[in-house]
């Protein structure tokens, strides 16, 4: 005797609505492959190209605390959005992102990128310059490399300076699948 | 160093199948589904405060027997208890468990442990907040209930 779906899903629920998570989170389709999505109690603190949550458990942990547990409820907004952006419906993110935990050069380089807009790209010096390091464009590169919550903060924006994708976390070819989306290739 | 708590998620999807058969034997099926919500709400509640994580599957059977134990929302007629021995159990004791129903709850809860599921003494007594000896004391005098009725 297994425990049936219904009790399991209720439980998941009211974890999320008692306030009790550091982190939910649940796996969603996507037309470049599936996606973990994690939300902490401040905003969305993951999306990942890698949909196993093994791999990211441990790592949320020490990040936000123990209290981790998939539910979906918490990132349905996210997801919703996520699908009107891959429908092209939608151009900007509406979901609070939280970046706390990140070392404060990369919380500094992700919220520049954030301002680069749909369908546009800007290089690593670029960003480099616009938060007034012009020198430390690997810098910038090494924190997006790094970046969490890929997609909503669009470092497949980023190019570099002789136009060439360069690397993606998710690979080449899910940064070039984003930018066609955009109307940016 | 005493083991790390690992991410919630972890400990749940190792306990709560036989949390749930736990408390299906114990409560029956419907006051089971409350009960197992509350049991890892409890430990949710906790689980950031958890000294280690040497031992958190008694840990989850204590909580489980707490919630079980306090349940006293409703009388529930024996006849809703589950008739079917689970696989999992001994023979001896599966043939017998059919009756464990009409034990004395705290009887009932350490014979459950013990016999279904291989608790050792100590664990049971945190499980009952009893000594080891009080918990070996109602296991054995739950099987002795258990026996009579059987042979009865």
């Amino acid at each position: 005797m297994t425990l049936p779906t219904e009790v399991d899903e209720r439980f998941r629920a009211a974890a999320a609505s008692e306030g009790l998570l550091d982190v939910a989170y649940d796996v969603a389709d996507s037309p470049i492959g599936p996606l973990l999505l994690a939300a902490s109690g401040r905003g969305v603190c993951r999306i990942s190209f890698d949909p196993d949550p093994e791999a990211a458990l441990d790592k949320l942990a020490r990040a936000h605390g123990v209290r981790i547990l998939r539910s979906p409820r918490p990132v349905d907004e996210l997801r919703h959005q996520l699908d009107d952006y891959f429908e092209g419906r939608r151009r900007d993110f509406d979901v609070a992102v939280d970046t706390s935990v990140l070392p404060a050069f990369q919380q500094l380089v992700l919220e520049e990128l954030a301002r680069v807009p749909y369908g546009e790209v800007a290089t690593y010096g670029g960003l480099a310059t616009r938060i007034g390091r012009p020198r430390a464009a690997r810098a910038v590169g090494g924190a997006l490399n790094k970046n969490p919550i890929p997609i909503v903060l669009p470092c497949h924006r980023v190019v570099g300076s002789t136009g060439s994708l360069v690397g993606y976390a998710g690979g080449l070819d899910r940064k070039r699948a984003l930018l066609a989306l955009e109307g940016a290739l | 160093m005493p083991a790390q708590a690992p991410p919630f998620e972890r400990f749940y999807e190792a306990t709560r199948d036989e949390i749930y058969r736990y408390l299906v034997r114990l409560l029956g099926r419907q006051s089971a589904e409350d009960a197992f919500q509350e049991t890892f709400l409890k430990a949710l509640r906790s689980y950031e405060r958890l000294a280690h994580a040497d031992n958190l599957r008694a840990w989850a059977f204590t909580i489980a027997t707490r919630v079980a134990l306090d349940e006293r929302r409703r009388a529930r007629p024996e006849h809703d208890l589950p008739e079917v021995a689970v696989s999992d159990t001994r023979p001896a004791f599966a043939e017998l468990e059919h009756l464990a129903g009409s034990l004395p709850r705290t009887e009932r809860a350490a014979v459950v442990l013990r016999y279904g599921y291989d608790l050792p003494y100590a664990d049971i007594a945190a499980a009952l907040d009893s000594t080891e000896d009080a918990a070996r004391q109602a296991a054995s005098s739950g099987v002795r209930r258990l026996r009579r009725k059987g042979a009865a």
